[in-house]
């Protein structure tokens, strides 16, 4: 594809513009100093990813995206940094010193999920931009051809939730049952 | 003239350009028309007047009160988280101005005719939490903190029973998009109402929930709280907020009205006189929930955050998640 032509394509743009959006506030979630605003970054960032869904003429995925990660993981993770300390301004302690290791680590996982897609997707493209991707096949692929998968994630999900509950329980002593019981 | 307006649609930006004109209209406006409502009904269900003086029976109250905040001082706490707190109003206010995009007025009047669009709504009104949570940590006010912690709690409670009472509609009409559910109704002959009930009541329920509204009204809580999360705010930016509540609860009960009542659609118009009649049939519709929303306030007192999530969890989930069974059996055995 000459310049020319690259240019002259909208979604070039809007795509540029997004993907430096996402690296930057990507960026800012690890090397914010408060954790408040590192959460808000990652909001940024998430929503950032939702246009590029919206790009790829993933409707669906795009408002997922919305719905479940800002919608209410996102939620969760500023409820749980606020009920245990939410200071404003600087957070003393946020950041270690093996920058190096963790640039390593990050730059193999970059290469090892490039290949990987270009491995399994090569020069496929999305041949309708502009037209949402209709939900129904989402919807018999998900519960047709990967419905096995889906169930396992479904599992995995299910036993996270149990071992959450394990842990976060706190069982009570047999004072405080009696206590119950008398009441 | 039809053949004219069509024309101008048709043009991307000028027709991007009216859209936004017209939602930027209807969001103050309809926040302004249901703020005095609630205090001319609330007045009259407690045996007083309400507003009387600023224009016959007072219905200017709210514009001088609007333009009052207009011309207070915009003030930041010192130890306030500045940015934050600046764009926290911002970020509720889009939230609710966002539902208005999906709603059809009439057939073929609809900003964006999605094909999403029941998905859109919930997902974009589920953004204000974050802004309300933006709001009370960045305050550096206890109470304030204790509000957008209410918000976020309050979430995990009627998140999911929201979500799951708009899959029985959905089922019927085996669409998301809005405009889709109100032609399918058309084609069904009753409004959903008739045959989904449970899930409508769940839907309110949830929907008064998620606007922190009586009686789930905990993250404001004028007797605990002061003014909850926007206790410190002043100005424009508490009039964003005040803008956002209204103007959200209208936008929910034109999504309730819209799933559920059969939306632009009444028996007995004709198909030509629909585009005119059908925006004033969707707000009768809207503006009667509207109105049970408002009687609500003076009916229920306010429930604690855990009855709330004892609610939410123990009989609303289970319910609308046997609605769903149910419909989907129905729909594929009918």
């Amino acid at each position: 594809m000459t310049v020319d032509a690259w240019i002259a394509e909208p979604v070039n743009w809007v795509f540029s513009i997004v993907a430096v959006v996402i690296l930057f506030t990507a960026v800012r979630v690890v090397t914010s100093p408060n954790v408040v605003h590192a959460a808000l970054y990652l909001v940024a960032a998430l929503a950032g990813s939702a246009v590029m869904f919206l790009l790829l003429s993933a409707e669906f995925v795009a408002l997922v995206l919305v719905l479940v990660y800002i919608g209410a993981v996102l939620v969760l993770f500023l409820f749980g940094i606020m009920i245990t300390r939410a200071p404003t301004g600087f957070d003393e302690g946020l950041s270690n010193d093996r920058k190096l290791v963790s640039a390593a680590i990050s730059l193999v996982l970059l290469g090892v999920l490039s290949w990987a897609s270009l491995s399994a997707f090569g020069t496929d493209t999305v041949n309708t931009v502009g037209s949402p991707t209709a939900t129904e096949i989402l919807g018999d692929a998900i519960l047709g051809r990967f419905v096995i998968p889906f169930e396992v994630v479904s599992f995995i999900l299910l036993s996270a939730l149990i071992g959450g509950i394990t842990v976060a329980r706190r069982d009570l002593t047999p004072l405080e049952e009696e206590e119950r019981k008398a009441v | 003239m039809t053949g004219f307006i069509t024309d101008v649609m048709a043009n991307f930006w000028a027709g991007l350009g009216i859209k936004l004109a017209l939602i930027a209209f209807i969001v103050p406006t309809s926040a302004l028309v249901f703020g005095i409502l609630e205090i001319k009904i609330s007045a009259h269900m407690q045996d007083r007047i309400g507003p009387y003086f600023v224009g016959a029976w007072g219905w200017i109250q709210l514009m001088a009160d609007g333009l009052k905040f207009f011309q207070k001082e915009d003030i930041v706490p010192t130890d306030a988280d500045a940015p934050v707190f600046k764009l926290a109003p911002v970020l509720v206010l889009m939230s609710a101005m966002a539902i208005f995009v999906v709603i059809p007025w009439g057939p073929g009047l609809v900003f964006g005719d999605l094909e999403l669009g029941v998905f859109y709504a919930l997902a974009l009104s589920s953004l204000a939490t974050v802004g309300i949570i933006a709001a009370g940590w960045s305050s550096a006010n206890k109470y304030s903190l204790i509000g957008g912690l209410r918000a976020a709690g309050q979430l995990i409670a009627y998140e999911l029973p929201l979500v799951l009472s708009v899959v029985g509609p959905v089922i019927l009409a085996g669409t998301m998009s809005l405009s889709g559910i109100v032609e399918a109704q058309v084609v069904f002959g009753v409004p959903y109402i008739v045959v989904q009930f449970i899930p409508f009541v769940v839907f309110m329920i949830a929907a008064l929930a998620e606007l922190s509204r009586l009686p789930f009204d905990m993250p404001i809580a004028e007797s605990e709280l002061v003014m909850g999360y926007f206790t410190e705010y002043t100005g424009f930016r508490f009039l964003f907020f005040f803008l956002a509540e209204y103007a959200a609860m209208f936008g929910m009960m034109l999504f309730a009205a819209t799933l559920f009542l059969g939306g632009y659609w009444a028996p007995g118009i004709p198909e030509s006189m629909m585009p005119f009649v059908g925006p004033v049939v969707l707000l009768t519709k809207a503006g009667l929930l509207v109105f049970v929303a408002i009687w609500f306030r003076w009916t229920w007192p306010r429930l604690r955050e855990d009855q709330l999530q004892s609610l939410a969890w123990r009989w609303l989930i289970p319910i609308a998640l046997l609605n769903i069974a149910v419909t989907a059996t129905l729909k594929v055995i009918l």
